[in-house]
């Protein structure tokens, strides 16, 4: 087969994947581009499309207008510690439904996945609600309680998976040298299972790191916001008083983070995808 | 494999079942399930219980004032509303005009990179990379790109000269849709080719070679063999697919906000607009709990009827 391929049909294959890249990246080029171009360059016609001439002041104004900085380092740690919670969290429910076994276990576990299915956004308004009497509104507390809440049936899905694949006479052995439950899920299971870790932590951490309804729902004092909500923000509502330069900047500086670790960590982005695929 | 084997086995599940005859509460997995449950009965299972309930109510935010039982009015008046029909023919198109690109594409993608090529982790990096980034950002980067001096304008235009360049995108119900539905097939076919991808892994190269033996051509290669052997990712895409478009929400919220005059409304941006525009808590709940049941009314259909067809290969 692999001699059999004419030319044509390959450099056409690279043609048409050539094409479709381009699309999936011009966008992306085009946003940085902008943010580099002086606001009185935008939306000319003909378009700018190397800005001319090249600027840094959008940057220079973003970082120094201390709403996006602070945002940057609050949804850095918003969703530093609700990867962290959501982690410990889910893997020990997880733990329990891979090695231990009690009455209700599937029922539990079928429960659990109701959470899979149940739209995030079907709920803004009774955890709202619920936040409110909890006197969670207007908190980061608010955003890590209800991140992790939402991010516990995926984890314990996915981890379940791992924990499972342990072999179970690593477990029987320690459990011979005297070791607790404890012991074994924190010794044996946690470090065993890092890959299906890894692949949560990137889920969970972008997951918080971009959410955007929640943060929209519950904060209203502008100093707590995170940065999606900062950055709308700066873009407001209509089309034509917005510095899309700023815009830009911010965004660049948001998303930057996001593609480097996906890049370095591409295998645990496409396991967490295919797992549920595949198994499934 | 062998009867030492089985017999370990045998043993091993003897001890097993002897185990719990000794009868000590299990109470260690119920203390690892401890707080993960709690949290999620508290702050999923609740809520759930709760916008059912809040749909039958004229609901109150305010814990002084009563609120009403009103049984199903919220939901005779989402059937008598015409902006409920405009935001479920909006979310519908939505779900249609995303499903069909995102499958076709994905898959036409997946298959032209299915050959190994040095190029193809590069591909697919550039593929994924929409996937990966926020959907804040992307929802203002189409905004831009569609904006009435923006470059989709100038492209049809003066790149390919189909139109007049005039076109105000977002100030209208139907290109307002276009628009939006673009920015939703730009975003996820990465995702289903990721999809398609591993499943082309699992297509039976030693079948597509007797196929290629017997003088079938490529298209009849991909009916016969391909297509049967990604059934079951082509029926999990399209479930996750339309669950995806029926929740569709910060793309219309950050790039039309519904607008104008509520003409690019979804469910969801409709849903969001009376319970946190209006405080209508219990008339948003049962917007929210009529996208609930359709969407779980959709997936079960398809999952039966992928699920019927598999059934009905098998001879």
């Amino acid at each position: 087969m692999r001699t059999s391929l004419p030319r044509a049909v390959v450099v056409a294959r690279h043609v048409l994947l050539l094409a479709g890249a381009f699309v999936m990246v011009a966008p992306f080029l085009y946003m940085v581009s902008i943010s580099f171009t002086e606001n009185s360059y935008v939306l000319t016609t003909p378009p700018q499309f190397i800005p001319d001439p090249p600027t840094t002041a959008n940057y220079e104004r973003v970082l120094a207008m201390g709403t996006i900085p602070r945002a940057f380092l609050t949804s850095l740690g918003v969703a530093s510690v609700t990867t962290v919670v959501s982690l410990l969290v889910s893997s020990m429910t997880a733990y329990a439904f891979a090695r231990f076994t009690f009455p209700a276990k599937e029922l539990l576990f079928r429960v659990l996945l109701v959470g899979l299915m149940i739209p995030a956004v079907m709920l803004l308004v009774p955890q709202f609600i619920l936040a409110k009497h909890l006197g969670l509104l207007d908190s980061h507390l608010g955003l890590v309680v209800f991140y992790v809440a939402g991010s516990l049936a995926l984890n314990t899905f996915l981890l379940r998976g791992f924990f499972e694949s342990i072999p179970a006479e690593l477990d029987q052995a320690m459990q011979v040298d005297g070791a607790n439950a404890w012991t074994r899920y924190w010794r044996l299971a946690l470090p065993l299972a890092r890959p299906g870790l890894a692949t949560a932590t990137i889920f969970t951490f972008f997951g918080a790191w971009d959410e955007f309804a929640w943060a929209l729902t519950i904060l209203n004092d502008p100093d707590l916001q995170t940065l999606p909500i900062a950055i709308r923000l700066l873009a407001g509502q209509g089309n034509n008083a917005v510095q899309w330069g700023l815009v830009f900047a911010a965004s660049a500086i948001a998303i930057v983070p996001v593609i480097v670790v996906f890049l370095l960590f591409q295998r645990h982005f496409v396991q967490g995808l295919t797992s549920g695929a595949v198994k499934g | 494999m062998t009867l030492q084997d089985t017999k370990v086995r045998e043993a091993a599940s003897h001890e097993a079942a002897s185990r719990p005859r000794r009868r000590r509460v299990p109470l260690t997995p119920y203390l690892f399930l401890a707080p993960g449950l709690a949290l999620f009965a508290v702050c999923v299972l609740y809520p759930i219980t709760q916008a059912v309930r809040m749909s039958f109510y004229d609901w109150k935010i305010v814990a002084s004032a009563t609120s009403e039982f009103l049984g199903l009015d919220n939901y005779a008046r989402a059937l008598e509303d015409p902006q409920f029909w405009v935001a479920l023919g909006n979310t519908g198109f939505y779900a249609v005009a995303t499903l069909v690109p995102q499958v076709v594409l994905g898959l036409a993608v997946a298959l032209l990179l299915h050959k190994r090529s040095p190029a193809q982790p590069l591909y697919r990096v550039l593929y994924y990379l929409p996937v990966v980034t926020s959907w804040v950002v992307v929802s203002l980067l189409f905004r831009f790109l569609f904006a009435d001096a923006g470059l989709v304008n100038f492209a049809l235009s003066e790149v390919v000269p189909v139109t007049d360049g005039q076109i105000s995108w977002l100030a209208d119900r139907w290109t307002g849709m276009v628009a939006i539905s673009a920015l939703g097939v730009w975003k996820g076919i990465g995702w289903s080719m990721m999809i398609f991808l591993a499943a082309l892994q699992g297509v039976p190269t030693s079948l597509l070679e007797a196929a290629t033996v017997d003088g079938a051509s490529r298209w009849q290669r991909f009916r016969a063999v391909t297509l049967p052997a990604i059934r079951a990712a082509l029926g999990f895409v399209t479930i996750m697919l339309v669950i995806g478009s029926f929740n569709v929400f910060i793309s219309v919220y950050l790039m039309t906000g519904g607008g104008p005059a509520g003409r690019t409304d979804v469910l969801l941006t409709y849903m969001y607009h009376q319970a946190f525009g209006n405080l209508d808590f219990g008339y948003g709940s049962a917007i929210a709990v009529i996208l609930t049941a359709i969407v779980l009314v959709l997936s079960l259909v398809q999952l039966r009827l992928f699920r019927d067809r598999d059934a009905g290969q098998v001879p």
